[in-house]
Parts: structure tokens; C-alpha cells; sequence
């Protein structure tokens, strides 16, 4: 289990506070799918994932970004627990959807990146260490039920 | 994954706007990575200071960009370009090659904080491809 300091919890919720899940959720999903683009294998039913243009465009990867940060969301209030709190969602990726769990690392980057580009020098390198210490965490619980 | 047209444009293109801010962004990338990824302060030893905003990560970190700045002028042989430098990783600071994708993210992340608006996904995604290269021309000549 994953310790956290009092200065990291404080550090990890001060930045999500400044996440606006309807704004970064669209713009974190789209980043991942231009820029690794073979993870679009799991998005069949998404429709035109073709272009760039199109990315930016789709309604179903926008709704699909605000599911995923809801779902972070859940990881922010339950630092202590992140292994119990994903056992399902990690099921599902694994059995059911069939994810390589590389990909939740690439996505764990798009978000610190996404949201560099949102809060630019106010994400202080110790918040960058920290912030990156929680997403981290989160992938290794997401990981958990590979096996 | 190797550079298109396209790729070779977008990268110069965005270096241009880049250019008067690389020693800072180098910097802050490196400060960056140190504190966020603790296992590569091991090749830095014999630096008195590795804390973000020290005189000598701020120097590294502008030296560093000004070899990007380089690669990116020889964006079309890069393996040619970067072939002493890559002696000098291999042979002199052996450092491990899995180390350039963690400094890329930082560098990535820092134009992405200096530069915002500029840095769409489509950006990012040949600076990825990018930076990606500049690792393997790198690491060329390691074995």
C-alpha cells in the first residue's frame, strides 16, 4: 500500500480542484489517441477516429474523457485504498475490454501534460513529483487484477 | 516510428517559437526530472546542488537544449548528426538508454507549461516522434 505524506494529500486535491472535468476530460482523451494513436484499437465503435480534425471533433471521445476523470475522481478521495477502489474497474480492463495496461502509464502522461498545459509554472516540480506519484499509483491498482 | 514530411515540418516549425525560451525550458526540464524521478539524480553525483533552479541543473539543462536545437537542424540524418554525442553516452556517461524517455517527458512537459497554445496534440505528437529518434540516434552506439 502506497503511504502518502500529509503535504501530499493536501498536493494531489489542491491540483484536482483545478481540474474542470468537462474541459480536460475531451482535451486529455483526444491527446492520447493523436499522439498514441494504437490506442484507438479500443475504440471501434467510436466512429471517425481517422484524422486529427476528427479526434477534436468526436462526441464519443469527449463523453469517454469526462467518464475517465470521473473516475480518477474516485482515486483523489481514496488515496488510502486505490487498490480496492479500481479491483472492478482493473477487471474489467483486463478480462472483459482487454487493455494492455502499458496504455494506462500513456495516459497517466497526457493527463500531467494536459494539465501542465492548464496550470503552466503553478504545477511546481514538487507538484509535478507528487501529482505524478498519485497517477502512478492509480495505474499500478488499474494493473492489479493482470494476472 | 520515423519522421514523415509532415513530422520534420511541424518540429521546426515549433522549435522556431521555441528557440528564445530553450535554456530556460531545458532547465526547468531537468530540475523537473530530477525531482520527479530520483533514480537519475545517480548520474549526477558529483553536482554539489540537484534541487530545481540550482546554477548547475539550470547550465545542464541549457546545454542540453542547445543539443536538442542542434538535432533539430539535423532533423534529416540524426543517427549521422548525433553520432559523437552518442559515443559520448555509450562509452563516457553510460547512461542508460531508458533514461531519454524520461527526460523527454520532462522536456514535453515543459513546452507544453511555456507554451500552451502552441502545443496542440499535433504538435506533441511529432515532438514525440521527435525526441523518440534523437533517443534511438543516441543510443546507436551502445552495442
Amino acid at each position: 500500500m502506497v503511504k502518502w505524506t500529509e503535504l501530499e494529500r493536501s498536493t494531489v486535491k489542491a491540483i484536482w480542484e483545478k481540474v474542470d472535468i468537462d474541459e480536460i476530460g475531451p482535451q486529455i482523451w483526444a491527446r492520447v489517441l493523436i499522439v498514441y494513436p494504437w490506442t484507438e484499437r479500443y475504440f471501434g465503435s467510436f466512429g471517425d477516429l481517422f484524422t486529427i480534425t476528427a479526434i477534436l471533433k468526436n462526441d464519443k471521445v469527449a463523453a469517454h474523457g469526462k467518464v475517465v476523470l470521473k473516475a480518477l475522481d474516485k482515486a483523489v478521495n481514496n488515496m488510502d485504498n486505490m487498490k480496492r477502489t479500481y479491483a472492478d474497474l482493473s477487471q474489467l480492463h483486463f478480462q472483459k475490454l482487454e487493455v494492455d495496461p502499458d496504455s494506462f502509464r500513456l495516459l497517466a502522461d497526457c493527463i500531467t501534460i494536459t494539465i501542465a498545459c492548464k496550470l503552466k509554472s503553478a504545477l511546481s516540480p514538487q507538484s509535478q513529483a507528487i501529482w505524478q506519484k498519485f497517477l502512478y499509483a492509480v495505474v499500478d491498482a488499474m494493473s492489479s487484477q493482470y494476472r | 516510428m520515423s519522421l514523415s514530411g509532415k513530422d520534420k515540418a511541424v518540429v521546426k516549425n515549433f522549435w522556431g517559437k521555441v528557440a528564445p525560451k530553450a535554456a530556460e525550458i531545458g532547465g526547468e526540464a531537468l530540475g523537473r526530472m530530477l525531482t520527479s524521478y530520483p533514480q537519475t539524480k545517480t548520474y549526477f553525483s558529483h553536482w554539489a546542488d540537484l534541487s530545481p533552479g540550482s546554477a548547475q541543473v539550470k547550465k545542464h539543462g541549457a546545454t542540453i537544449m542547445a543539443a536538442v536545437g542542434d538535432a533539430v537542424s539535423k532533423i534529416d540524418d540524426l543517427t549521422g548528426g548525433l553520432s559523437t554525442l552518442s559515443e559520448l553516452h555509450a562509452f563516457k556517461l553510460r547512461v542508460d538508454p531508458a533514461n531519454f524517455r524520461i527526460l523527454a517527458h520532462n522536456l514535453i512537459l515543459c513546452m507544453a507549461m511555456f507554451f500552451p497554445g502552441d502545443f496542440t496534440p499535433e504538435v506533441h505528437l511529432s515532438v514525440d516522434k521527435f525526441l523518440q529518434n534523437v533517443a534511438l540516434a543516441l543510443s546507436e552506439k551502445y552495442r
